[in-house]
């Protein structure tokens, strides 16, 4: 056991810095103020929590441009045809019934020495404590001949909503025998067993539809999570289907052309009726914007989720670098906790107790087969580190699986009701 | 070591408590495995014979990239003892507790081993040198199934911690970790409800994960970080709802 004097005399005074806050709350308002941006799995979460557990006494405002969020998480059973788009869409009614404001608005801008946001509106709007979860951007170039605006053409549906329906749309109209290409994305992004379990949902539905269809999987990355139970899973339910290109054979050298509908792997060209181009990541714009990144995401510290450039900025989700905890609405979930708890702690005085984490990622290999790996988290000052984990094992007999696959449909109920109330 | 550990969560709950920025002098337990920077002082042992980050390669011993969790005397094109092969077929994996007890002493673990090495007697060296040599292994934010970065800090408390284990407030704080799958409305939707789970069965149930007789590994890695005091009181949480 490593003890760590001069670490915790620091927390020790960070802490005592948090909770001094409430002597400078924004003028001119008998309640704190609190800001959210971003509605996913760590803002609505966070904002819920702040709301419901100060019992009134923090003004809590959210702020999303969307009115429907639709979840990242099951988007992928969605395209292979397990979910409804409609049963992964959620409205912000039932959050504005727990006491938060909910404002339709994108956040243009933060003055961090003032404490106020502004809306694309116009408004400007005072804060006490900022919690920043706007999940993730895409890192502009990171795959040559690709851009935003080829997202028509080649769909990253890796933010979900009309992009899911579009791939989707667009794996149907496959011809005969046709070809899908993924482009991987390099290491670190949102949900690490994504691809690969979209990947084995496309695989389900060229399996029913399009039998003959080829997939072709361009990686950089030389191992993903769960690779052993996905490889297992595609020889058993899609053998011949599925050919993944890794680094050793120039899946990390990779451009594509939207208008020809080709990929250049090191140089070989393919082309490909479906191109699903999922580019490298980074922290949601408002991050940058809020001058609090260090290079693509921005540091945080572990015990409360503050940034560690702005004690009144809380980071949570795929847009915070944390350390050893998977970008995933799990984890997000999970650290839009502590952080409510350190942000009323710092507003009302109420207690904190040391932050726990933890995560489980659930994914879907074909009908009934499911699987999932998670870990709990400790925070120490330099990062949250992992402590435990466990994943499902190769070899599973089909009853197991199902009840994993069960399993997850519960988590997505819990999930949902934990963010939305 | 526990009140360590104890006396961390006394003195967070009283800075809150009261919010007062008194100076506080106490040492915590790290859940870091040990101070990775040191660690590549110590690692100088061992440079000799293995490398370890980009581009590293066999010498006298094995490159040491990726070390943790994978299976003994598995490296390819590497030439081992007869001993390190045996453990490896039997099953041994390098983990922060094998590694542990190899590098403090290499023959009580592996007989005929190769590696020439008397052992590191301090602790505090070992883990040091396990923490420099994690970073060269697959990170948990990508890989979330690899081996810990970390260890679990033993869960204790002490009579002041037992006095906020009353408040309800804390048992309702715990219990945020189970809200994300089981619904607190108490619907059963392919994860069971809880709530209004009699207290005594709950307490049973989640001794059973902590000692993990009770199948589950979502449930045994919940359970076996919650102390007693805690499993009570998100009992009498649960038992109460409704």
């Amino acid at each position: 056991m490593t003890l760590n004097r001069r670490a915790f005399i620091g927390t020790g005074a960070a802490m005592a810095a948090a909770l001094a806050a409430p002597a400078v709350r924004a003028s001119n308002h008998g309640k704190p103020r609190v800001i959210v941006i971003g509605g996913g799995a760590g803002g609505a979460t966070a904002a819920r929590y702040i709301a419901k557990d100060s019992k009134g006494e923090i003004d809590v405002t959210l702020i999303e441009p969307t009115r429907m969020y639709y979840t990242c998480f099951f988007s992928n059973l969605y395209i292979g045809g397990f979910r409804d788009l409609s049963s992964i869409g959620h409205s912000y009614g039932t959050l504005a019934q727990s006491g938060v404001n909910v404002a339709h608005d994108w956040a243009t801008g933060v003055d961090r020495e003032a404490r106020t946001v502004t809306l694309a509106g116009g408004a400007v709007l005072p804060y006490d404590r900022l919690i920043l979860s706007p999940g993730i951007d895409f890192v502009e170039d990171s795959v040559s001949g690709w851009d935003v605006s080829a997202q028509n053409k080649m769909p990253h549906a890796y933010k979900a909503g009309s992009q899911s329906e579009l791939l989707k749309a667009q794996v149907e109209a496959m011809p005969e025998g046709g070809r899908f290409a993924m482009v991987a994305p390099p290491n670190p992004y949102r949900c690490p067993p994504g691809p690969y379990e979209r990947i084995s949902m496309v695989a389900h539905l060229l399996k029913e539809k399009n039998p003959t269809a080829k997939i072709l999987l361009v990686d950089p990355k030389e191992k993903f999570s769960k690779q052993a139970l996905f490889e297992e899973g595609w020889n058993r339910h899609y053998a011949g289907m599925i050919e993944r290109i890794g680094p050793d054979f120039g899946g990390d050298n990779v451009s594509v052309n939207p208008d020809e509908m080709t990929v250049d792997i090191d140089g070989v060209v393919e082309k490909v009726d479906v191109c699903n181009v999922i580019p490298a990541q980074k922290a949601g714009r408002i991050c940058e914007m809020a001058g609090i990144t260090e290079g693509n995401w921005a540091p945080v510290i572990p015990h409360t989720m503050q940034s560690r450039v702005d004690e009144n900025i809380h980071v949570l989700g795929d847009a915070s670098n944390q350390g050893d905890m998977p970008k995933s609405g799990f984890s997000a979930n999970s650290q839009a906790k502590v952080a409510a708890m350190a942000v009323r702690g710092a507003l009302l005085g109420s207690n904190v107790f040391p932050a726990k984490f933890s995560n489980t990622c659930w994914s879907l290999i074909e009908e009934n087969d499911g699987v999932k790996v998670g870990a709990s988290y400790e925070a120490t000052d330099e990062k949250i580190v992992s402590v435990s984990s466990f994943i499902s094992q190769t070899g599973e007999d089909a009853d197991l699986r199902k009840q994993t696959y069960e399993e997850s449909i519960g988590w997505y109920s819990g999930i949902v009701s934990d963010m939305f109330g | 070591m526990n009140w360590k550990h104890d006396r961390f969560w006394g003195v967070l709950a009283t800075v809150a408590g009261v919010g007062l920025a008194t100076p506080v002098v106490a040492e915590q337990q790290d859940a870091r495995i040990g101070d990775a920077e040191a660690g590549k002082e110590v690692y100088d042992l061992c440079v000799g014979c293995h490398e370890v980050g980009p581009d590293a390669g066999n010498g006298i011993g094995p490159h040491l990239n990726g070390i943790f969790g994978r299976r003994a005397g598995s490296v390819e094109g590497f030439r081992y003892s007869k001993g390190l092969s045996r453990e490896g077929r039997l099953g041994m994996d390098w983990t922060l507790e094998t590694l542990d007890a190899y590098l403090e002493n290499p023959k009580a673990l592996v007989s005929d081993t190769r590696m020439s090495f008397d052992g590191l007697e301090d602790k505090a060296d070992r883990d040091n040198v396990l923490a420099y040599l994690r970073q060269f292994s697959d990170s948990p934010q990508n890989i979330p199934e690899s081996a810990p970065t970390g260890r679990a800090r033993e869960v204790g408390l002490s009579q002041e911690t037992l006095a906020i284990a009353g408040d309800p407030e804390f048992g309702e704080y715990l219990s945020n970790e189970c809200t994300t799958c089981h619904r607190i409305d108490g619907t059963y939707d392919g994860i069971p409800g809880i709530v209004g789970w009699p207290e005594e069965d709950f307490v049973i149930a989640m001794h059973a994960y902590k000692r993990k007789i009770r199948p589950h590994p979502v449930m045994q890695m919940m359970a076996g970080r919650l102390s007693d005091e805690e499993i009570a009181a998100l009992a009498a949480y649960f038992g109460d709802l409704e």
